[in-house]
């Protein structure tokens, strides 16, 4: 298969393994199921659907990175990580102890 | 199959200096999204310390505000646009013509009024329920986290029309090429983060 139709592919496959995860994530509401295997079924369909976009529409394929973009890449999920973590951590732990 | 030189979709070798001079300017956006993703979290950590009974201060919350066929068309439309943009990516690289680029990139702009059309009616439609920004923390929190994604989107449908008057006046130099590549980064990165806003605000809310 020539790059053309291989590239043009993955576009599609992007699109429709998007369009199958959006719609488990929406499903889950009307379903009605226990909030915990709601929030579990939401969660992992949004980080699928996450790695499936930066596969397929923004290309990020972890063999053939150069380094410093991946380095990059990483280094800002730390911050993230630490920030965001950090700032619902201790705010759900205050929020408890106010309670 | 020719070498990438930078994440993202590539030129390729065919392309020449166009491939070569992009890595550059697509590294130095790289490093935008990545700051400008780091905004975003702390916008969406905020949201998630903010969605409790004691934030939402006895006002509306998320079942009496929430639209899911809303949430779910605009899900749509956004999806719809980051193929269409991908189809303008292609177009570029494998040199179907300025017509066609600048065919993909009005379509993708469309899908994405069309988005932002549906979001300005859900934020009215809040508002006139008496939710606005003042009313909780919880709503001055989804005001700022929905709200500057929006602002985004709006700076994306300008950018296009830039784009289109560029194509128009200059035709597909090897700058454009590169503008044309970043920007592309820009509408997948922001259907990435609606993927977050529409799971952890909207889903969630509703769950």
């Amino acid at each position: 298969m020539s790059e053309e139709r291989r590239e043009r592919r993955s576009y599609l496959i992007g699109t429709l393994l998007s369009i199958l995860l959006t719609a488990i994530a929406f499903a889950t509401i009307p379903l009605d199921l226990p909030r915990g295997g709601t929030m579990l079924l939401i969660g992992i369909s949004a980080v699928l659907q996450v790695i499936v976009q930066l596969r397929f529409f923004l290309h990020i394929d972890l063999s053939r990175q150069k380094r410093e973009d991946l380095q990059l890449i990483l280094f800002s999920l730390l911050l993230l990580g630490i920030m965001a973590g950090g700032t619902i951590w201790i705010l759900t732990n205050l929020s408890q102890r106010m309670m | 199959m020719s070498q990438n030189l930078h994440p993202g979709l590539n030129l390729g070798a065919s392309h020449g200096d166009a491939h070569q001079q992009s890595e550059l300017s697509v590294f130095g956006f790289w490093v935008f999204l990545m700051s400008d993703l780091i905004t975003f979290g702390v916008l969406f950590a905020t949201y998630a310390a903010s969605s409790t009974p004691i934030a939402m201060a006895g006002g509306p919350g998320p079942a009496a505000l929430f639209d899911l066929t809303s949430t779910g068309m605009q899900t749509a439309f956004l999806l719809a646009s980051s193929l269409t943009c991908g189809m303008a990516s292609l177009a570029l690289k494998y040199r179907e013509g300025p017509r066609r680029i600048a065919l993909w990139l009005a379509v993708t702009a469309l899908l994405g009024a069309g988005f932002l059309a549906l979001e300005l009616r859900d934020f009215a439609d809040m508002i006139a329920k008496g939710a606005t920004p003042m009313r909780s923390g919880w709503l001055s929190s989804l005001y700022a986290l929905v709200g500057l994604h929006g602002l985004h989107i709006t700076a994306g449908l300008v950018w296009i029309v830039v784009l289109l008057l560029l194509i128009w006046r200059r035709g597909v130099t090897d700058l454009i090429k590169t503008r044309l590549l970043i920007f592309a980064l820009y509408w997948h990165f922001l259907d990435l983060v609606w993927i977050g806003i529409f799971s952890v605000v909207f889903l969630r809310g509703l769950a």
